[in-house]
Protein backbone atom coordinates (compact mmCIF):
# COMPACT_ATOMS: atom_id res chain seq x y z
CA UNK A 1 0.00 0.00 0.00
CA UNK A 2 0.93 3.62 0.09
CA UNK A 3 0.03 6.75 -1.74
CA UNK A 4 -0.77 6.31 -5.39
CA UNK A 5 1.16 8.80 -7.51
CA UNK A 6 -1.35 9.84 -10.11
CA UNK A 7 0.18 10.05 -13.58
CA UNK A 8 0.13 13.45 -15.25
CA UNK A 9 -1.31 11.80 -18.38
CA UNK A 10 -4.23 10.46 -16.38
CA UNK A 11 -4.78 13.86 -14.80
CA UNK A 12 -4.60 15.57 -18.19
CA UNK A 13 -7.22 13.19 -19.54
CA UNK A 14 -9.50 13.91 -16.61
CA UNK A 15 -9.06 17.67 -16.86
CA UNK A 16 -9.65 17.82 -20.60
CA UNK A 17 -12.98 16.06 -20.23
CA UNK A 18 -14.22 19.09 -18.36
CA UNK A 19 -11.92 21.86 -19.60
CA UNK A 20 -10.68 20.84 -23.04
CA UNK A 21 -8.51 23.92 -23.56
CA UNK A 22 -6.74 23.94 -20.21
CA UNK A 23 -3.99 21.31 -20.56
CA UNK A 24 -0.77 22.53 -22.17
CA UNK A 25 1.50 19.56 -21.60
CA UNK A 26 1.50 16.29 -19.71
CA UNK A 27 3.96 13.54 -18.92
CA UNK A 28 3.93 10.67 -16.41
CA UNK A 29 5.18 12.95 -13.63
CA UNK A 30 3.02 16.05 -13.94
CA UNK A 31 0.45 17.97 -15.91
CA UNK A 32 0.88 21.56 -17.03
CA UNK A 33 -2.13 23.82 -17.43
CA UNK A 34 -2.71 27.30 -18.81
CA UNK A 35 -2.38 29.98 -16.12
CA UNK A 36 -5.71 31.49 -17.14
CA UNK A 37 -7.53 28.24 -16.40
CA UNK A 38 -5.64 27.43 -13.21
CA UNK A 39 -8.29 28.36 -10.66
CA UNK A 40 -11.01 26.52 -12.54
CA UNK A 41 -8.83 23.45 -12.95
CA UNK A 42 -7.96 23.46 -9.25
CA UNK A 43 -11.57 23.82 -8.20
CA UNK A 44 -12.49 20.95 -10.54
CA UNK A 45 -9.71 18.69 -9.21
CA UNK A 46 -10.71 19.47 -5.64
CA UNK A 47 -14.42 18.70 -6.11
CA UNK A 48 -14.18 15.89 -8.65
CA UNK A 49 -15.04 12.41 -7.31
CA UNK A 50 -12.09 10.74 -9.03
CA UNK A 51 -9.35 13.16 -8.05
CA UNK A 52 -10.68 14.54 -4.73
CA UNK A 53 -7.67 16.79 -4.11
CA UNK A 54 -9.00 18.39 -0.94
CA UNK A 55 -5.52 19.01 0.49
CA UNK A 56 -2.93 21.31 -1.03
CA UNK A 57 0.19 19.56 0.14
CA UNK A 58 2.91 21.86 -1.20
CA UNK A 59 3.05 24.97 -3.33
CA UNK A 60 6.34 26.32 -4.57
CA UNK A 61 8.03 28.05 -7.48
CA UNK A 62 11.10 27.11 -9.53
CA UNK A 63 13.22 29.44 -11.64
CA UNK A 64 14.01 27.50 -14.85
CA UNK A 65 16.25 30.28 -16.22
CA UNK A 66 14.01 31.15 -19.19
CA UNK A 67 10.71 30.82 -17.36
CA UNK A 68 9.17 30.29 -13.93
CA UNK A 69 7.25 27.25 -12.85
CA UNK A 70 4.73 27.17 -10.03
CA UNK A 71 4.35 23.62 -8.73
CA UNK A 72 1.33 22.32 -6.83
CA UNK A 73 1.40 18.98 -5.02
CA UNK A 74 -2.18 17.90 -4.45
CA UNK A 75 -3.27 15.18 -2.09
CA UNK A 76 -6.49 13.25 -1.66
CA UNK A 77 -7.07 11.71 1.77
CA UNK A 78 -10.06 9.59 0.79
CA UNK A 79 -8.41 8.01 -2.27
CA UNK A 80 -4.87 8.40 -0.93
CA UNK A 81 -3.40 9.73 -4.16
CA UNK A 82 -1.01 12.52 -5.03
CA UNK A 83 -0.97 14.57 -8.21
CA UNK A 84 1.45 17.22 -9.45
CA UNK A 85 0.18 20.28 -11.28
CA UNK A 86 2.33 22.97 -12.87
CA UNK A 87 1.89 26.33 -14.50
CA UNK A 88 4.62 28.12 -16.43
CA UNK A 89 5.09 31.87 -16.78
CA UNK A 90 7.43 33.21 -19.43
CA UNK A 91 7.41 36.86 -18.43
CA UNK A 92 10.54 37.29 -16.30
CA UNK A 93 9.86 40.95 -15.53
CA UNK A 94 6.33 40.67 -14.16
CA UNK A 95 5.52 36.98 -13.65
CA UNK A 96 1.88 36.64 -12.66
CA UNK A 97 -0.20 33.59 -11.80
CA UNK A 98 -3.75 33.47 -10.45
CA UNK A 99 -3.97 32.81 -6.72
CA UNK A 100 -5.55 29.55 -5.57
CA UNK A 101 -6.42 30.89 -2.11
CA UNK A 102 -10.08 30.80 -3.14
CA UNK A 103 -9.75 27.03 -3.63
CA UNK A 104 -7.48 26.10 -0.72
CA UNK A 105 -7.05 28.40 2.27
CA UNK A 106 -3.67 26.75 2.85
CA UNK A 107 -2.23 28.52 -0.19
CA UNK A 108 -2.11 31.82 1.73
CA UNK A 109 1.33 31.73 3.36
CA UNK A 110 2.83 29.49 0.69
CA UNK A 111 1.97 31.99 -2.05
CA UNK A 112 3.32 34.82 0.04
CA UNK A 113 6.56 32.89 0.45
CA UNK A 114 6.82 32.29 -3.30
CA UNK A 115 6.14 35.99 -3.90
CA UNK A 116 8.72 37.07 -1.37
CA UNK A 117 11.55 34.80 -2.48
CA UNK A 118 10.79 34.24 -6.17
CA UNK A 119 8.79 37.34 -7.07
CA UNK A 120 5.77 35.58 -8.55
CA UNK A 121 2.69 37.80 -8.27
CA UNK A 122 -0.39 35.84 -7.33
CA UNK A 123 -3.37 37.67 -8.83
CA UNK A 124 -6.31 37.70 -6.43
CA UNK A 125 -4.35 36.90 -3.26
CA UNK A 126 -6.05 38.75 -0.38
CA UNK A 127 -2.84 40.02 1.24
CA UNK A 128 0.19 39.61 -1.00
CA UNK A 129 3.06 40.99 1.05
CA UNK A 130 6.58 39.79 1.64
CA UNK A 131 6.70 37.04 4.25
CA UNK A 132 10.28 36.75 5.51
CA UNK A 133 12.12 39.73 4.03
CA UNK A 134 11.19 43.33 4.58
CA UNK A 135 9.41 45.68 2.21
CA UNK A 136 12.07 47.41 0.14
CA UNK A 137 14.44 44.45 -0.02
CA UNK A 138 16.10 44.55 -3.43
CA UNK A 139 14.86 41.74 -5.63
CA UNK A 140 13.80 38.19 -4.95
CA UNK A 141 16.72 36.05 -3.77
CA UNK A 142 15.66 32.65 -5.04
CA UNK A 143 15.77 33.86 -8.63
CA UNK A 144 18.79 32.53 -10.44
CA UNK A 145 19.77 36.02 -11.61
CA UNK A 146 19.74 37.56 -8.14
CA UNK A 147 23.30 36.59 -7.29
CA UNK A 148 25.51 35.76 -10.26
CA UNK A 149 25.50 32.01 -10.78
CA UNK A 150 28.79 30.12 -10.79
CA UNK A 151 30.11 29.51 -14.29
CA UNK A 152 28.50 32.70 -15.62
CA UNK A 153 25.28 30.87 -16.43
CA UNK A 154 23.20 33.83 -15.37
CA UNK A 155 24.22 37.42 -14.66
CA UNK A 156 23.33 38.97 -11.31
CA UNK A 157 24.68 40.72 -8.26
CA UNK A 158 28.30 39.86 -7.44
CA UNK A 159 27.92 40.32 -3.72
CA UNK A 160 25.15 40.36 -1.14
CA UNK A 161 23.13 43.61 -1.10
CA UNK A 162 24.30 46.07 1.52
CA UNK A 163 27.97 45.34 1.05
CA UNK A 164 30.01 48.28 -0.33
CA UNK A 165 29.31 48.89 -3.98
CA UNK A 166 26.01 47.04 -4.03
CA UNK A 167 22.45 48.41 -3.82
CA UNK A 168 21.26 49.50 -0.41
CA UNK A 169 19.07 47.03 1.46
CA UNK A 170 16.60 49.73 2.39
CA UNK A 171 17.20 49.08 6.06
CA UNK A 172 19.42 52.12 6.68
CA UNK B 1 -25.76 48.05 22.52
CA UNK B 2 -22.26 46.65 22.89
CA UNK B 3 -19.73 49.25 23.87
CA UNK B 4 -16.77 49.68 21.53
CA UNK B 5 -13.38 51.04 22.43
CA UNK B 6 -10.54 52.53 20.46
CA UNK B 7 -8.56 49.77 18.73
CA UNK B 8 -5.51 48.95 20.80
CA UNK B 9 -2.44 47.19 19.44
CA UNK B 10 -0.56 44.66 21.54
CA UNK B 11 2.77 43.55 20.24
CA UNK B 12 3.84 40.04 21.27
CA UNK B 13 7.44 39.16 20.59
CA UNK B 14 9.68 38.75 18.72
CA UNK B 15 11.65 38.31 21.95
CA UNK B 16 9.01 36.74 24.13
CA UNK B 17 9.10 33.31 25.78
CA UNK B 18 5.62 32.35 24.63
CA UNK B 19 6.36 32.89 20.95
CA UNK B 20 8.71 29.89 21.12
CA UNK B 21 11.54 31.63 19.34
CA UNK B 22 11.78 34.88 17.43
CA UNK B 23 8.25 35.17 16.12
CA UNK B 24 6.06 38.22 16.40
CA UNK B 25 2.32 38.67 16.70
CA UNK B 26 0.69 42.04 16.25
CA UNK B 27 -2.72 41.81 17.90
CA UNK B 28 -5.35 44.52 17.49
CA UNK B 29 -7.79 44.54 20.38
CA UNK B 30 -11.25 45.89 20.89
CA UNK B 31 -11.45 45.94 24.66
CA UNK B 32 -10.35 42.45 25.70
CA UNK B 33 -11.10 40.79 22.38
CA UNK B 34 -8.74 40.32 19.47
CA UNK B 35 -10.15 41.74 16.24
CA UNK B 36 -7.09 41.35 14.06
CA UNK B 37 -3.89 39.36 14.19
CA UNK B 38 -0.89 39.83 11.99
CA UNK B 39 2.02 37.41 12.03
CA UNK B 40 5.45 38.88 11.46
CA UNK B 41 8.16 36.35 10.73
CA UNK B 42 11.54 36.13 9.08
CA UNK B 43 13.72 37.02 12.08
CA UNK B 44 15.39 33.63 11.76
CA UNK B 45 15.40 33.49 7.97
CA UNK B 46 18.76 32.09 6.93
CA UNK B 47 17.98 31.63 3.25
CA UNK B 48 18.64 27.90 3.36
CA UNK B 49 16.91 27.27 0.07
CA UNK B 50 19.34 29.60 -1.69
CA UNK B 51 22.41 28.38 0.19
CA UNK B 52 21.55 24.79 -0.71
CA UNK B 53 21.80 25.57 -4.42
CA UNK B 54 25.56 26.01 -4.11
CA UNK B 55 26.31 22.95 -2.02
CA UNK B 56 26.44 19.31 -2.99
CA UNK B 57 23.58 17.02 -2.13
CA UNK B 58 25.50 15.52 0.79
CA UNK B 59 26.66 18.91 2.07
CA UNK B 60 23.04 19.97 2.44
CA UNK B 61 22.23 17.39 5.10
CA UNK B 62 23.44 19.62 8.01
CA UNK B 63 20.99 22.33 6.90
CA UNK B 64 18.15 19.95 7.54
CA UNK B 65 19.22 19.70 11.21
CA UNK B 66 18.94 23.40 11.58
CA UNK B 67 15.47 23.94 10.19
CA UNK B 68 13.49 22.11 12.84
CA UNK B 69 16.13 22.03 15.55
CA UNK B 70 13.87 20.13 17.94
CA UNK B 71 13.54 17.31 15.43
CA UNK B 72 16.80 17.13 13.53
CA UNK B 73 16.55 13.40 12.82
CA UNK B 74 13.26 13.72 10.99
CA UNK B 75 14.61 16.65 8.99
CA UNK B 76 17.60 14.53 7.92
CA UNK B 77 15.31 11.67 7.04
CA UNK B 78 12.91 13.66 4.86
CA UNK B 79 15.73 15.21 2.85
CA UNK B 80 17.55 11.91 2.36
CA UNK B 81 14.31 10.29 1.20
CA UNK B 82 13.83 12.99 -1.42
CA UNK B 83 17.37 12.62 -2.77
CA UNK B 84 17.15 8.82 -2.70
CA UNK B 85 13.99 9.07 -4.75
CA UNK B 86 15.67 11.45 -7.17
CA UNK B 87 18.83 9.36 -7.63
CA UNK B 88 17.17 5.93 -7.14
CA UNK B 89 19.45 4.97 -4.26
CA UNK B 90 18.44 1.78 -2.41
CA UNK B 91 18.55 1.74 1.39
CA UNK B 92 19.49 -1.49 3.20
CA UNK B 93 16.93 -2.91 5.68
CA UNK B 94 19.02 -2.29 8.78
CA UNK B 95 19.31 1.38 7.87
CA UNK B 96 15.54 1.57 7.38
CA UNK B 97 15.04 0.26 10.90
CA UNK B 98 17.67 2.55 12.41
CA UNK B 99 15.89 5.45 10.74
CA UNK B 100 12.55 4.33 12.14
CA UNK B 101 14.01 4.07 15.65
CA UNK B 102 15.60 7.51 15.41
CA UNK B 103 12.47 9.12 13.99
CA UNK B 104 10.33 7.72 16.79
CA UNK B 105 12.80 8.68 19.51
CA UNK B 106 12.83 12.13 18.01
CA UNK B 107 9.04 12.26 18.04
CA UNK B 108 9.04 11.44 21.76
CA UNK B 109 11.65 14.12 22.48
CA UNK B 110 9.87 16.70 20.36
CA UNK B 111 6.44 15.99 21.82
CA UNK B 112 7.96 16.27 25.32
CA UNK B 113 8.98 19.82 24.46
CA UNK B 114 5.71 20.56 22.69
CA UNK B 115 3.57 19.41 25.60
CA UNK B 116 5.86 20.93 28.22
CA UNK B 117 5.94 24.39 26.66
CA UNK B 118 2.23 24.23 25.83
CA UNK B 119 1.48 23.61 29.48
CA UNK B 120 3.76 26.48 30.37
CA UNK B 121 1.66 28.66 28.09
CA UNK B 122 -1.45 27.42 29.89
CA UNK B 123 -0.05 28.66 33.18
CA UNK B 124 1.18 25.46 34.85
CA UNK B 125 4.60 26.88 35.39
CA UNK B 126 7.65 24.79 34.55
CA UNK B 127 7.09 21.72 36.72
CA UNK B 128 5.62 19.57 33.92
CA UNK B 129 8.13 21.00 31.45
CA UNK B 130 11.04 19.94 33.63
CA UNK B 131 9.58 16.45 34.00
CA UNK B 132 9.41 16.27 30.23
CA UNK B 133 12.96 17.58 29.91
CA UNK B 134 14.10 14.64 32.04
CA UNK B 135 12.75 12.18 29.45
CA UNK B 136 13.94 14.21 26.51
CA UNK B 137 17.40 14.14 28.02
CA UNK B 138 17.41 10.34 27.85
CA UNK B 139 16.56 10.44 24.18
CA UNK B 140 19.33 12.94 23.56
CA UNK B 141 21.75 10.64 25.40
CA UNK B 142 20.78 7.87 23.00
CA UNK B 143 21.40 10.19 20.05
CA UNK B 144 24.76 11.10 21.48
CA UNK B 145 25.61 7.44 21.71
CA UNK B 146 24.65 6.82 18.09
CA UNK B 147 26.14 9.83 16.38
CA UNK B 148 27.98 11.98 18.90
CA UNK B 149 25.57 14.91 18.71
CA UNK B 150 22.50 15.70 20.72
CA UNK B 151 20.68 18.47 18.90
CA UNK B 152 21.97 18.86 15.35
CA UNK B 153 22.50 15.21 14.71
CA UNK B 154 23.45 15.08 11.03
CA UNK B 155 23.10 11.30 11.30
CA UNK B 156 21.26 10.21 8.16
CA UNK B 157 23.08 9.86 4.88
CA UNK B 158 21.87 9.45 1.34
CA UNK B 159 21.56 5.68 1.17
CA UNK B 160 21.49 4.95 4.90
CA UNK B 161 22.94 6.37 8.10
CA UNK B 162 26.42 7.70 8.81
CA UNK B 163 27.51 4.89 11.17
CA UNK B 164 26.14 1.73 12.67
CA UNK B 165 24.63 1.69 16.15
CA UNK B 166 27.26 1.00 18.83
CA UNK B 167 26.81 -2.30 20.74
CA UNK B 168 25.65 -0.55 23.93
CA UNK B 169 22.84 1.26 22.10
CA UNK B 170 20.25 -1.50 22.00
CA UNK B 171 20.41 -2.34 25.75
CA UNK B 172 20.09 1.35 26.57
CA UNK B 173 17.13 1.65 24.20
CA UNK B 174 15.55 -1.40 25.82
CA UNK B 175 15.79 0.26 29.24
CA UNK B 176 14.27 3.43 27.86
CA UNK B 177 11.38 1.58 26.23
CA UNK B 178 10.74 -0.30 29.46
CA UNK B 179 10.68 2.87 31.52
CA UNK B 180 8.82 5.23 29.23
CA UNK B 181 5.25 3.81 29.52
CA UNK B 182 5.33 4.45 33.28
CA UNK B 183 6.49 7.98 32.66
CA UNK B 184 3.71 8.59 30.15
CA UNK B 185 1.20 7.26 32.69
CA UNK B 186 2.66 9.74 35.15
CA UNK B 187 2.10 12.57 32.69
CA UNK B 188 -1.43 11.41 32.10
CA UNK B 189 -2.19 11.33 35.81
CA UNK B 190 -0.66 14.74 36.26
CA UNK B 191 -2.01 16.53 33.20
CA UNK B 192 -5.00 15.00 31.45
CA UNK B 193 -7.54 16.01 34.06
CA UNK B 194 -5.57 18.95 35.33
CA UNK B 195 -7.93 21.81 36.08
CA UNK B 196 -5.59 24.49 34.75
CA UNK B 197 -5.23 22.78 31.40
CA UNK B 198 -8.92 22.00 30.99
CA UNK B 199 -9.93 25.55 31.92
CA UNK B 200 -7.43 27.10 29.54
CA UNK B 201 -7.47 24.71 26.59
CA UNK B 202 -10.85 23.03 26.24
CA UNK B 203 -13.05 24.73 23.67
CA UNK B 204 -10.26 27.18 22.83
CA UNK B 205 -8.96 27.53 19.27
CA UNK B 206 -11.44 25.15 17.68
CA UNK B 207 -10.51 24.14 14.14
CA UNK B 208 -13.19 21.99 12.45
CA UNK B 209 -12.03 19.10 10.27
CA UNK B 210 -13.04 20.56 6.88
CA UNK B 211 -11.33 23.85 7.71
CA UNK B 212 -8.22 22.01 8.88
CA UNK B 213 -7.97 20.20 5.54
CA UNK B 214 -8.56 23.35 3.52
CA UNK B 215 -5.92 25.18 5.54
CA UNK B 216 -3.36 22.46 4.69
CA UNK B 217 -2.54 21.90 8.36
CA UNK B 218 -0.95 18.56 9.16
CA UNK B 219 0.37 16.49 12.03
CA UNK B 220 -1.18 16.57 15.52
CA UNK B 221 -3.09 19.71 14.56
CA UNK B 222 -4.92 17.92 11.75
CA UNK B 223 -5.46 14.80 13.83
CA UNK B 224 -6.69 16.88 16.75
CA UNK B 225 -9.48 17.98 14.43
CA UNK B 226 -10.47 14.36 13.96
CA UNK B 227 -8.83 13.57 10.60
CA UNK B 228 -6.99 10.25 10.84
CA UNK B 229 -4.21 11.13 8.42
CA UNK B 230 -0.67 10.05 9.14
CA UNK B 231 1.95 9.66 6.43
CA UNK B 232 3.56 6.82 8.36
CA UNK B 233 0.44 4.81 7.52
CA UNK B 234 -0.76 6.54 4.36
CA UNK B 235 2.56 6.66 2.50
CA UNK B 236 4.93 4.43 4.51
CA UNK B 237 8.65 5.16 4.40
CA UNK B 238 11.60 3.60 6.27
CA UNK B 239 10.21 0.50 8.06
CA UNK B 240 6.79 1.86 8.99
CA UNK B 241 5.01 -0.64 6.74
CA UNK B 242 6.21 -3.42 9.06
CA UNK B 243 5.12 -2.06 12.43
CA UNK B 244 1.74 -1.84 14.08
CA UNK B 245 0.46 1.33 15.68
CA UNK B 246 -2.70 3.39 15.92
CA UNK B 247 -3.41 6.94 14.84
CA UNK B 248 -4.83 8.87 17.81
CA UNK B 249 -7.38 11.49 16.79
CA UNK B 250 -9.26 14.20 18.64
CA UNK B 251 -12.97 14.98 18.49
CA UNK B 252 -13.42 18.72 18.98
CA UNK B 253 -10.34 20.14 17.28
CA UNK B 254 -9.50 22.41 20.21
CA UNK B 255 -6.17 23.03 21.95
CA UNK B 256 -6.96 20.33 24.50
CA UNK B 257 -7.42 17.72 21.76
CA UNK B 258 -4.11 18.65 20.14
CA UNK B 259 -2.45 18.16 23.50
CA UNK B 260 -4.15 14.76 24.01
CA UNK B 261 -3.15 13.62 20.51
CA UNK B 262 0.50 14.43 21.23
CA UNK B 263 0.38 12.57 24.52
CA UNK B 264 -1.23 9.53 22.88
CA UNK B 265 1.30 9.63 20.04
CA UNK B 266 4.13 9.27 22.53
CA UNK B 267 2.59 5.96 23.63
CA UNK B 268 2.35 4.82 20.03
CA UNK B 269 5.98 5.79 19.45
CA UNK B 270 7.02 3.60 22.38
CA UNK B 271 4.96 0.80 20.85
CA UNK B 272 6.82 1.17 17.54
CA UNK B 273 10.16 1.18 19.37
CA UNK B 274 9.22 -2.03 21.20
CA UNK B 275 8.61 -3.75 17.88
CA UNK B 276 11.77 -2.32 16.37
CA UNK B 277 13.86 -3.77 19.22
CA UNK B 278 12.95 -7.29 18.13
CA UNK B 279 12.70 -6.78 14.40
CA UNK B 280 15.86 -4.84 13.53
CA UNK B 281 18.01 -7.05 11.29
CA UNK B 282 21.77 -7.08 11.06
CA UNK B 283 23.53 -6.19 7.86
CA UNK B 284 24.92 -3.14 6.12
CA UNK B 285 23.82 0.26 7.38
CA UNK B 286 24.59 2.24 4.26
CA UNK B 287 24.63 2.02 0.49
CA UNK B 288 27.88 3.42 -0.84
CA UNK B 289 27.03 6.62 -2.67
CA UNK B 290 29.61 8.93 -4.30
CA UNK B 291 30.23 11.98 -2.15
CA UNK B 292 29.66 14.26 -5.14
CA UNK B 293 26.43 12.58 -6.09
CA UNK B 294 24.98 13.77 -9.40
CA UNK B 295 21.37 12.61 -9.73
CA UNK B 296 19.88 12.60 -13.23
CA UNK B 297 17.86 15.69 -14.21
CA UNK B 298 14.43 15.53 -12.68
CA UNK B 299 12.58 16.30 -9.50
CA UNK B 300 11.37 14.48 -6.43
CA UNK B 301 9.12 15.23 -3.51
CA UNK B 302 10.07 13.30 -0.39
CA UNK B 303 7.82 13.66 2.63
CA UNK B 304 7.47 12.20 6.08
CA UNK B 305 5.36 12.61 9.17
CA UNK B 306 7.58 14.77 11.33
CA UNK B 307 6.50 15.52 14.93
CA UNK B 308 4.93 18.70 13.60
CA UNK B 309 3.26 17.34 10.49
CA UNK B 310 4.01 16.74 6.85
CA UNK B 311 7.63 17.67 6.28
CA UNK B 312 8.42 17.61 2.59
CA UNK B 313 11.51 18.29 0.53
CA UNK B 314 11.00 19.21 -3.11
CA UNK B 315 14.36 18.74 -4.79
CA UNK B 316 15.03 19.55 -8.44
CA UNK B 317 18.20 18.39 -10.16
CA UNK B 318 19.64 19.59 -13.45
CA UNK B 319 22.20 16.78 -13.50
CA UNK B 320 24.80 18.81 -11.63
CA UNK B 321 26.40 18.12 -8.25
CA UNK B 322 24.15 20.60 -6.39
CA UNK B 323 20.36 20.83 -6.27
CA UNK B 324 18.93 23.18 -8.88
CA UNK B 325 16.08 23.97 -6.50
CA UNK B 326 15.64 22.91 -2.91
CA UNK B 327 12.32 23.68 -1.27
CA UNK B 328 11.24 22.74 2.23
CA UNK B 329 7.54 22.18 2.77
CA UNK B 330 7.58 23.26 6.35
CA UNK B 331 4.75 22.07 8.61
CA UNK B 332 5.50 24.77 11.20
CA UNK B 333 4.89 27.54 8.67
CA UNK B 334 1.83 26.04 7.06
CA UNK B 335 0.22 25.12 10.40
CA UNK B 336 0.33 28.84 11.22
CA UNK B 337 -1.96 29.71 8.30
CA UNK B 338 -5.21 29.41 10.34
CA UNK B 339 -3.80 31.25 13.38
CA UNK B 340 -5.36 34.69 12.65
CA UNK B 341 -8.75 33.05 12.26
CA UNK B 342 -8.34 30.96 15.41
CA UNK B 343 -7.43 33.89 17.66
CA UNK B 344 -10.07 36.32 16.35
CA UNK B 345 -12.61 37.03 19.08
CA UNK B 346 -10.41 35.50 21.80
CA UNK B 347 -8.34 37.21 24.49
CA UNK B 348 -4.58 37.71 24.42
CA UNK B 349 -4.15 34.95 27.01
CA UNK B 350 -6.04 32.54 24.73
CA UNK B 351 -3.93 33.55 21.75
CA UNK B 352 -0.83 32.44 23.66
CA UNK B 353 -2.40 29.05 24.40
CA UNK B 354 -3.49 28.63 20.77
CA UNK B 355 -0.02 29.47 19.49
CA UNK B 356 1.43 27.00 21.98
CA UNK B 357 -0.90 24.27 20.74
CA UNK B 358 0.25 24.77 17.13
CA UNK B 359 3.76 23.84 18.27
CA UNK B 360 5.95 25.85 15.93
CA UNK B 361 9.70 25.77 15.71
CA UNK B 362 10.78 29.11 14.36
CA UNK B 363 13.86 27.67 12.69
CA UNK B 364 11.48 25.75 10.48
CA UNK B 365 9.00 28.58 10.01
CA UNK B 366 11.65 30.95 8.67
CA UNK B 367 14.31 28.51 7.39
Amino acid sequence: MGTRYLSGLELAHRISQRLPEAVVDANPEWVEVRPDDLVEVCRFLRDDEETDFKFLSCLTAVDRLDHFEVVYHLQSFRLNQLGVLKVKVWDREEPEVPSVTSVWLGADLQEREAYDLMGIRFRGHPDLRRLFLWEGFPGHPLRKDWLAMPGQRMPGLQRFPGEPGEPDTGRG
Amino acid sequence: MAMRTEPFVVNVGPQHPSTHGVFRLRLTLDGERIVDCQMVMGYLHRSMEKLAEERSFTQNIPFTDRTDYLAAMTGNLAYCLAVEKLASVPVPPRAQWIRTIMAELQRIASHCMAIGTFINDCGAWHTPLLYMMREREKVLDLFELACGARLTTNYMRIGGVSRDLPPEFMPRLRDFVKEMPQRISEYEDLLVENEIIIARARGVGVLPADKAISYSVSGPMLRGSGVAWDLRKADPYAAYDQVEFDIPVGTNGDCYDRFLVRLAEMRQSVRILEQALDMIPSGPYQTQVPLALQPPPGEAYGRIESPRGELGFYVVSDGGPAPFRFHIRSPSLINLTPLPELVRGMTVADAIVILGSVDIVVGEVDR
